[in-house]
């Protein structure tokens, strides 16, 4: 089995989406002759051409919106936004016209496009490099969306959107792109030569959307998390000694419910973890989903760890980040509560 | 550098007349009729500049049709022309005092616009697509779609083709060549380009259509559809129809120093025209040579309609508050079906008798549709679209939380 980065494994995705079907295009800003800058397109446009694989100016509203035509047209474009801290301009796009399209026409006109985008700190990015807007777009009838937390899901996870038929918002944690990172900034980074979920199959193959993954079984304490934050949510169990059950939730639209109650039924006790800011975040959603469908079962409150509040700032990026040992701190009171 | 410098003033762009004023358009140049040369189509955009700053007209005040636009147009095919602009006129009527009567929640009517759809849609052939605004409903007469629809939509009634997920007017028909109009402005043009790039990509023949109001022009996805469309040299038509007024706002706000809204395109590099828009020869001749362009693949035109909206912006707002009550009399580019009207009269074509006649068909015909539409239900009575219909496709497949919601709902 071959071995991938995150990298390595979403552009292999598009690489067998682009080989199997015809309809399927990709572009963006520095998209197509220089491969992106995070590389994830790199040799698509030398493989399929300047019209499969291309260049866009520096307008995301422009790329989503000509994406949403192409979609009626009959192509399904896998577009990409080069930092979701850029997204906002094509909201519009994605809220008021992807998502309602198929509705609004009832079902004469689709969407079936794929925005990618790299989300999460970590990587010194200040607050234009750095935001989760994940939020923003759960909130939103008729989209769907994907956080992979790594290569063989980011690959199976992004094949399976450009093959579904719905607009789907791929988030990918850009921190999570060379090595699973817990949050230890200060320790040298593995690399996902040395994960299995480093071992990527090189064809086609999907992994369903709307499917928690249960990465770490456990008695305790359910953790609820997603992307980054699931090695994170791994290392506070580690260090703690806490028998904490980590789903990595990896769709959040539609979520796993299932799987959610399940696991709190069984522990009784929940943390949500996510890098996004506190208020009005996804975390809010998913506590209040637990108490709905877990109450009776819960033994202590539901604890949220997050992001602060604020901008994501720059030179404060690790006390701003929800890292291990706040992740461990609130494992520590759930289970005390 | 300057010691003491003057304070800086601040620039608010104002009407010529506002309600109590006398109505002038002076200060809008006509170029006479059949003045303005038609290029070939294959002509560099950057030869033609002048055309983005003139009007393209081919009737002229007596009712001929003058000049190298003239011309593009059978006899039948412009009789076609005048009944399809009388139909939307009654179809407009019938439907705006069907709002008043409670039938439904808002109307949009054409009035004085209707030759920029009717004869924009003869320039069109099947599987082009339309991403319209709401003033645009002469695409889908002028295209043979069924009034009935039409008014099933407006009623959302119980055969509403939309499932009464959409406000009045909002139409949707893959067939027809007419993309769901979405109600936010603008952000369909860059759809239009994304549509017209994909049929490039795929090597077909099909091109795509852009509408934009002026006001609408001033969203930056005017903008961002420009450059896609310059930088792909998609095959699509960019239409800005241009009828003065922005619900209060007169045009000169989203214009701003720009001398006209074609001229938006000059600095894209893309073909840029201004046309008659009350002028139905002169509409169709353009729309003709702006869609060969692009089935050409010569590139985009960028086409300003100068016109004027006779009517309310919608049956929610009253224009005698924001522009004189006579305004559209002194309008100097007068009434599209009258023009028309005139023209194929003095041709021996038509008499006022037979247009008495046609209306009163095409009245008759309208009724017959509306009868039969609201057999079906208008929207606080009779037959509408179920609760479940809600729920349904807001996915391809229902998601398990929208289920729960919907056992939720009892439905």
């Amino acid at each position: 089995m071959p071995r991938m980065t995150m990298i390595e494994a979403i552009r292999s995705a598009m690489d067998v989406a682009m080989g199997r079907d015809d309809d399927v295009v990709v572009f963006g800003e520095d998209v197509g002759y220089f491969g992106g800058v995070f590389r994830c397109t790199q040799g698509l446009q030398q493989k399929y051409g300047r019209s499969r694989c291309f260049d866009a100016p520096i307008s995301e509203l422009g790329i989503v919106g000509a994406a949403i035509g192409m979609a009626a047209y009959g192509l399904k474009p896998c577009v990409e936004v080069q930092f979701a801290d850029y997204v906002y301009p094509a909201y519009d796009q994605i809220v008021s016209e992807a998502a309602r399209l198929r509705y609004r026409s009832n079902g004469e006109f689709t969407c079936p496009i794929v925005v990618r985008m790299p989300t999460g700190g970590g990587i010194f990015g200040g607050q234009t490099h750095s935001q989760s807007p994940e939020a923003l777009f759960t909130h939103v009838s008729g989209l769907k969306v994907v956080v992979p937390s790594n290569p063989l899901d980011a690959k199976g996870l992004l094949i399976a959107s450009i093959e579904d038929p719905d607009p789907v918002i791929f988030l990918e944690p850009k921190r999570l792109y060379n090595g699973p990172f817990d949050g230890h900034h200060d320790r040298p980074v593995t690399a996902w030569s040395k994960h299995e979920l480093g071992e990527v199959p090189e064809g086609h193959y999907t992994t369903p959307l709307g499917k928690a993954e249960i990465r770490r079984a456990g008695s305790a304490v359910t953790v609820l998390a997603y992307g980054t934050m699931v090695y994170v949510a791994q290392a506070a169990a580690e260090e703690t000694g806490i028998d904490a059950e980590i789903i990595d939730l990896r769709t959040l639209l539609p979520l796993d419910l299932e799987t959610i109650i399940a696991s709190v039924k069984k522990t009784g006790r929940c943390v949500v973890v996510h890098e996004a800011t506190l208020t009005s975040g996804f975390g809010a959603e998913l506590a209040a989903l637990v108490q709905e469908h877990c109450f009776y079962h819960l033994e202590a409150p539901v604890a949220r760890v997050t992001g602060w509040d604020t901008p994501y700032p720059h030179a404060q990026e690790w006390d701003y980040f929800p890292g291990p040992k706040r992740v461990g701190e609130a494992l520590i009171e759930t289970m005390g509560a | 550098m300057t010691d003491n410098p003057s304070p800086l003033k601040f620039h608010v762009p104002e009407p010529e007349v506002r309600p109590g004023g006398t109505p002038d358009f002076s200060n809008v140049p006509i170029p006479k009729a059949g003045s303005v040369a038609r290029p070939e189509v294959d002509v560099d955009p950057r030869n033609i500049r002048d055309l983005a700053y003139s009007i393209i007209r081919v009737l002229n005040r007596e009712g001929d049709a003058v000049g190298p636009w003239a011309g593009t147009l059978s006899d039948e095919e412009q009789l076609e022309g005048l009944r399809h602009m009388m139909t939307l006129r009654t179809f407009d009527a019938r439907m705006q005092m069907a709002q008043r009567q409670g039938k439904t929640s808002f109307y949009m009517q054409h009035m004085g616009e209707e030759a920029v759809s009717c004869a924009f849609r003869k320039a069109l052939i099947q599987g082009d697509m339309n991403f319209p605004t709401y003033r645009q409903a002469g695409l889908l007469i002028a295209g043979g779609y069924p009034m009935v629809e039409m008014m099933n939509q407006i009623y959302s009634n119980e055969r509403d083709p939309l499932k009464g997920r959409q406000l009045p007017v909002m139409y949707a028909s893959k067939e027809h060549g007419f993309f769901s109009i979405s109600g936010n402005l603008t952000t369909q043009y860059i759809q239009a380009v994304g549509w017209a790039m994909a049929s490039a990509i795929k090597g077909d023949t099909k091109i795509a259509v852009g509408w934009v109001g002026d006001g609408a022009t001033a969203e930056s996805d005017f903008h961002a559809a420009l450059v896609f469309a310059s930088t792909y040299k998609a095959p699509v038509v960019l239409n800005i129809v241009n009828n003065q007024w922005a619900i209060s706002t007169f045009q000169g706000i989203a214009r701003g120093g720009s001398g006209t809204f074609a001229a938006r395109g000059l600095g894209f590099g893309i073909a840029a025209l201004r046309v008659d828009g009350n002028d139905y020869l002169a509409v169709h001749a353009v729309a003709k040579w702006a869609t060969e362009r692009a089935r050409r693949n010569l590139g985009p035109t960028l086409v300003e309609y100068v016109t004027y909206r006779v009517g309310a912006h919608s049956t929610s707002d009253d224009p005698s508050a924001y522009r004189p009550k006579t305004e559209s009399d002194a309008w100097p580019l007068g009434d599209p079906v009258i023009r028309l009207k005139n023209h194929l009269i003095k041709r021996g074509l038509w008499s006022d008798e037979r247009h008495k006649q046609a209306e009163a068909e095409i009245l008759e015909t309208v009724i017959a549709a509306q009868k039969e539409a609201e057999s079906h239900g208008t929207l606080h009575a009779g037959g509408k679209p179920s609760t479940r219909d809600m729920f349904e496709g807001v996915y391809a497949e229902m998601p398990p939380h929208l289920r729960r919601q919907r056992q939720k709902a009892g439905v």
